[in-house]
């Protein structure tokens, strides 16, 4: 009995500190939320009442939307992190097959000089790759941005990928090639498929970072026509700094999108993790 | 077999797209980088001067007064992540991997939104939230008596930087969470069911048990705080600009190198000493990492069940 007892103490116990530390976690963006909804005079007369009938009112969105061109930002966003996603995984499931499939030459020391990237961040590189950009003409376009991020998420990508890729049966593929597959219908029909899981988790580390990124946009393509939306909200905020409701509802237009993607791919996430990403 | 295989095509297909773009953009920036802090100015012309550069980064007053300030303030915010991120993160996932938790999924979900969420929104609302004027911070603080427990924290030298670094832990603390909770769930079930017949349950369970067989997660948690508080920039500039004010309290390299690289106010950019910068943080980090590889790594045992 009494250990029971002592269970259920203990039970109520976690609850209570991963109850208290979720509040912390959320309570700034319930703040942000709730308040981007309210009139100036209700955000500043109770910060944390919910909106009432009396209280709502959308003149921050309304701001915002006539002020910033939030939906070209947030369009060239899309497309900078769904570009680069796209080429993250594709390259870098191509080389993860290659390192984890075929013993050549040289193969231990390629996927050490892969996994440097790991560990050295690309931003130290900046100087010479806005002269590079410079030199190309490539300043102030998207495809710029979508380089950089492709090489700064392959890394990680080969690195997990390849980890993932040594785990699908080696008979699988042998029976491919005794059905006379070739090497590539193998990789694309039967490897990828099989580590979807893992391509998720790769999805969710390389696209967060893209779509909250601030330094490249600023340094690379800070023209009006190729701001991203992170870009976009900072140089909102610095600009409307005391429009309250303009900031508040720019905060929240620039948390709903990510929180969506990462709503969709949590559950693929933990999996992914889970399943010896960090073994 | 005495015949040599044919070169086979498919795996330079396979990795020569990885490659190429990996070594362009990455690699050789990289290194023209660390070529780049090698030169200098000289009446208009590029001239090479050899490691003079450090020299005036170390050792001129104009130049070592920020640098190491910069790089005190980098070592605290670390220091901060280390001691707060990294205990808080064990705990959650402790918390979270205890068998027949209910609701785990949403504590988990719920926890990580933070690390999500971009430095804009991070650094702006907890600018409003401790902001003296709008007052959540004071206003909650009064709610449980502690209101002269109230300064505007991000504003005074002393405590700026502290206040940063806690913004920057409870944005990032899903990823340790997440990365321990992984490294918790693959211990098998048969090592916690022969701890508990012998009787060692609880925090000793924890302690003698789990804490050994997650120490290579621990340690590889360590490794991405380190790289990641050394090259860390924006939450910096998002709530206290490029400037990184009170008085530079709360400069760090990564602002230290934004500002020398595109200059400030009145004071020009300069790419030589940006990069001279940018190779002293490159040297940092690999030292930190080398260190890690070479004198933790290898003492850290690993068991395979």
């Amino acid at each position: 009995m009494s250990t029971a007892r002592h269970s259920t103490a203990r039970s109520i116990a976690a609850h209570g500190v991963l109850i208290l530390y979720t509040m912390i976690a959320l309570f700034p963006v319930f703040v942000i939320v709730v308040n981007s909804f309210k009139s100036r005079r209700a955000i500043f007369a109770d910060p944390l009442a919910l909106p009432t009938p009396a209280t709502f009112d959308l003149v921050g969105y309304r701001t915002v939307l006539q002020q910033g061109d939030f939906l070209l930002y947030f369009q060239n966003s899309m497309i900078v992190t769904l570009g680069s996603l796209f080429f993250v995984l594709l390259f870098g499931a191509m080389a993860a097959f290659a390192l984890s499939e075929y013993r050549f030459r040289g193969n231990a020391l390629m996927g050490l000089y892969l996994a440097l990237g790991i560990m050295i961040p690309i931003r130290l590189g900046t100087v010479a790759i806005l002269q590079m950009m410079v030199a190309s003409g490539l300043v102030n376009t998207l495809m710029a941005l979508v380089l950089v991020y492709t090489a700064q998420g392959l890394p990680l990508a080969v690195f997990i990928l390849s980890e993932f890729m040594r785990g699908v049966s080696d008979d699988l593929k042998n029976a491919g090639r005794i059905d006379g597959l070739s090497e590539y219908t193998i990789f694309f029909r039967l490897v990828l498929p099989l580590v979807r899981p893992a391509m998720a988790t790769v999805a969710v580390f390389t696209m967060i970072p893209i779509w909250n990124d601030l330094w490249f946009p600023l340094i690379l393509a800070p023209s009006e026509a190729t701001k991203t939306i992170t870009l976009g909200s900072q140089v909102f905020i610095g600009q409307f700094v005391t429009n309250w409701n303009a900031v508040l509802a720019a905060l929240g237009l620039a948390i709903v999108p990510v929180l969506v993607m990462y709503l969709i791919f949590s559950r693929q996430l933990i999996r992914g993790i889970t399943a010896g990403a960090v073994k | 077999m005495a015949q040599r295989k044919p070169f086979r095509w498919h795996v330079g297909v396979f990795l020569a797209p990885a490659l190429l773009v990996y070594t362009a953009i990455m690699i050789v920036p990289l290194i023209g980088t660390l070529n780049l802090s090698l030169f200098n100015l000289d009446q208009g012309n590029r001239v090479f001067v050899g490691l003079a550069n450090f020299a005036t980064l170390f050792g001129d007053p104009r130049w070592s007064g920020a640098f190491w300030n910069a790089l005190g303030n980098n070592a605290w915010f670390f220091l901060v992540h280390m001691l707060v991120q990294n205990p808080i993160g064990i705990l959650l996932a402790a918390l979270l991997s205890s068998p027949r938790l209910r609701m785990a999924a949403f504590y988990r979900t719920a926890i990580f939104i933070p690390t999500i969420l971009s430095f804009v929104v991070v650094g702006f609302v907890w600018k409003l939230i401790l902001s003296p004027i709008w007052g959540i911070a004071p206003g909650m603080l009064d709610a449980v008596g502690l209101k002269s427990l109230f300064a505007p924290w991000l504003g005074r030298e002393g405590s700026a930087l502290t206040t940063l670094a806690l913004v920057s832990v409870w944005q990032f603390v899903g990823i340790p969470m997440m990365l321990i909770y992984a490294a918790l769930l693959s211990i098998p079930d048969e090592v916690i069911e022969a701890a508990e017949m012998d009787g060692v349950t609880g925090w000793s369970q924890f302690r003698k048990i789990k804490l050994p067989l997650i120490l290579p997660a621990i340690g590889i948690i360590s490794i991405l705080t380190f790289v990641g508080n050394f090259n860390a920039f924006d939450l910096i500039y998002v709530s206290q600009g490029a400037l990184a004010g009170p008085n530079f309290a709360t400069d760090i390299l990564g602002t230290f190198l934004y500002r020398t690289f595109f200059g400030f106010q009145l004071q020009l950019g300069d790419p030589h000493m940006g990069a001279t910068i940018a190779t002293a943080m490159f040297g940092i980090i690999l030292v930190g990492v080398c260190i890690y590889l070479f004198t933790i790594q290898t003492r850290l045992r690993r068991y395979q069940f």
